[in-house]
């Protein structure tokens, strides 16, 4: 049962999926950014889970131990900056979502494009 | 002293200002602001460029930590000719830009727009200086987000929901991206991208590096509008403030184009066995496609500015062919056209934002007779259309010529890229000729409809004359075009380098 020790990288590729889907599947414009979020912590979770190494710890060098395990903190770091881009992003597109609610007095994509259609 | 940290100063110089811009008032202020930082990134540019061209690639250690443990910057041909083309294309509009944008948008929210306008800038030149897959990563979103801003600026309502369309799409693409230097790290430990491939050969597992090829490309050509992934595009480029449209259609789906093509030949081409072969079998066709479908819309599009939308997405086509033959030909035309595409494209659209001045409406219907009120705006457009098309004597030329030589090398499928080329050229003549018949020969609507003979005028003297440079820069570099010529080679020979 090998490839039940990964099972990480398992839920990497379900949770992206689930993610993905709903932006592609829902036509309510706050639902797509929720997809989009989730798309997006899917890969927040390979980089979390690759960094892991077993037994190891935070990698903070103490006098006297020689022989700790670090796990690798690098893909921490990266992480930390994409999730900040991911949160910038989130924002920016709920504002324009407001921004639609004011114009079209809508978040349903069908109904946006009818009042277009329709001028 | 101060030249060796130009890199840094490339990208850090419109960042820093873009904030400033924000305290600004009025629409003269934030314009002058951000027209100087422009013009000072050119000036930088124009620098590296010079020292580049002498056979220097610059590298510069951010923080005096040398690669591959610290941050590296580097500026070799391809990122030289890329940031003379963002930096120019950006100082160019922005002359233009305060005329243009007082129509479009209220004096208070001028500064906004400026500052968005800096921080794209800063964006796209921090992806041409990284010599690194993460800030790669950063700067793109960076761009992307502040262009998110610029589009949804437009006044047509119908702005937002294209550009919420591009910000699901450019995210999404974006995180592809990131999904693949993801698996690459995992495999090699490195985000440096020349750290990168040497670290590769001594992979044995390939199978990751593959999938994170697959992602890549995707990822970036969602983000550079290769067709079918163009969706967004036109919507965009149609309803975002003229002036943005410009800049925009100039640079940004370039940016994307131009990662490819680095992640692709430094890290991917020499370490994975065949990869050329596919790379070619995946992108040629969907290259030609791109050519004829996109030329075959922009042929009964009504709208102006998606007709040179869909014209846009056709030009990219070539650029992205003449990457897919893997060869040295190929790659200078390829990087050549990127030259000649933004300066033939962003001329046509700051002659778009004259002409949207004086009409509110943008469709041929009602640009009939343009030519008439407006004469020396409709010639700068025919110039740049002209070299859209690729007329001897203007700079499309050079890069049509390059592209069909390269073609040649080819074999019998060369053949069939030369016809698809030359059937494209004639799609080009025939959809800018409508624009052309409709301004020049189309009769003028009656005085009845809203517009006036006061209203009718030629457009302001300094956008005149902003896209008059451009449209003889076209010509000029038509007759000339030594330095993007010489980059372009050099860049093109610097990229195959690293097939084995």
């Amino acid at each position: 049962m090998e490839w039940l020790g990964l099972y990480n990288y398992w839920v990497f590729a379900v949770v992206l999926m689930m993610g993905f889907y709903t932006v592609i599947a829902k036509g309510n414009l706050i639902k797509k950014l929720l997809g989009l979020s989730i798309f997006q912590s899917a890969v927040f979770l390979l980089y979390i889970t690759m960094d892991k190494v077993d037994g190891g710890t935070a990698p903070i060098i103490q006098e006297g131990v020689s022989d700790q395990i670090f796990s690798n903190p690098l893909p921490q770091v990266l992480i930390l900056t994409a999730i900040v881009v991911g949160i910038s992003t989130t924002a920016l597109g709920l504002a324009i979502v407001v921004r639609i609610k004011e114009t079209y007095d809508s978040i349903e994509e069908h109904e946006i494009q009818a009042k277009d259609n329709h001028r | 002293m101060i030249a060796s940290h130009w890199p840094a100063l490339q990208v850090a110089l419109p960042l820093l200002v873009a904030p400033m811009v924000m305290l600004l008032r009025g629409a003269t202020l934030p314009w002058l602001a951000a027209l100087v930082t422009s013009f000072m990134a050119f000036a930088i540019a124009i620098s590296m460029a010079s020292t580049v061209l002498e056979g220097e690639v610059i590298v510069y250690a951010v923080g005096s930590w040398p690669a591959p443990v610290g941050i590296e910057l580097r500026i070799d041909e391809l990122s030289a000719l890329l940031l003379l083309i963002v930096t120019g294309a950006s100082s160019t509009t922005l002359l233009a830009a305060r005329n243009s944008l007082t129509a479009e948008l209220e004096p208070e929210r001028h500064m906004l727009f400026y500052a968005a306008w800096l921080l794209a800038l800063s964006g796209m030149l921090g992806i041409l200086v990284a010599g690194d897959a993460f800030n790669i990563f950063v700067f793109m979103e960076i761009a992307s987000l502040a262009s998110y801003v610029l589009i949804s600026a437009g006044s047509d309502r119908r702005a937002l929901p294209s550009v919420f369309k591009y910000l699901i799409m450019g995210t999404i693409g974006a995180t592809f991206y990131l999904i693949g230097v993801g698996l690459i790290y995992m495999m090699t430990g490195t985000l440096n991208l020349a750290d990168m491939e040497s670290r590769l050969a001594e992979v044995e597992e390939l199978k990751p590096i593959m999938v994170a090829a697959g992602f890549i490309t995707v990822g970036l050509a969602l983000k550079a509008a290769l067709f079918p992934l163009h969706a967004w595009l036109p919507n965009c480029y149609t309803y975002a403030p003229h002036i943005a449209t410009a800049f925009l259609a100039a640079c940004s789906t370039k940016i994307a184009l131009y990662v490819l093509l680095r992640f692709d030949f430094v890290v991917f081409q020499g370490n994975l066995i065949g990869h050329d072969v596919q790379f070619s079998g995946f992108l040629m066709p969907l290259a030609l496609i791109a050519i004829l479908v996109a030329s075959g819309v922009a042929l009964f599009e009504t709208n102006l500015k998606r007709l040179l939308a869909y014209s846009s997405i056709a030009q990219l086509g070539y650029i992205w062919l003449g990457a897919s033959f893997v060869s040295k030909a190929g790659l200078t035309a390829s990087v050549v056209h990127m030259f000649n595409h933004a300066l033939a494209k962003g001329t046509l659209f700051i002659a778009v934002a004259c002409l949207g001045l004086r009409f509110a409406s943008l469709t041929l219907q009602d640009l009939k007779g343009a030519a008439r009120f407006m004469p020396w705006t409709m010639a700068a457009f025919v110039l740049a259309g002209m070299s859209l098309v690729g007329v001897p004597g203007t700079a499309g030329f050079i890069s049509k010529w390059y592209l069909i030589s390269a073609a040649l090398e080819q074999g019998y499928q060369g053949v069939v890229v030369i016809a698809v080329i030359l059937i494209s050229s004639l799609m080009a003549v025939a959809y800018l000729w409508r624009v052309v018949e409709a301004a020049y020969f189309g009769e003028a609507l009656t005085s009845s409809s809203s517009t006036t003979a006061e209203k009718m005028s030629e457009a302001p003297p300094l956008m005149l004359a902003v896209v008059w440079v451009a449209a003889l820069a076209n010509v000029y570099f038509g007759l000339d075009s030594t330095v993007p010529l010489a980059l372009s080679e050099q860049a093109a020979t610097a990229l195959m380098e690293h097939l084995r």
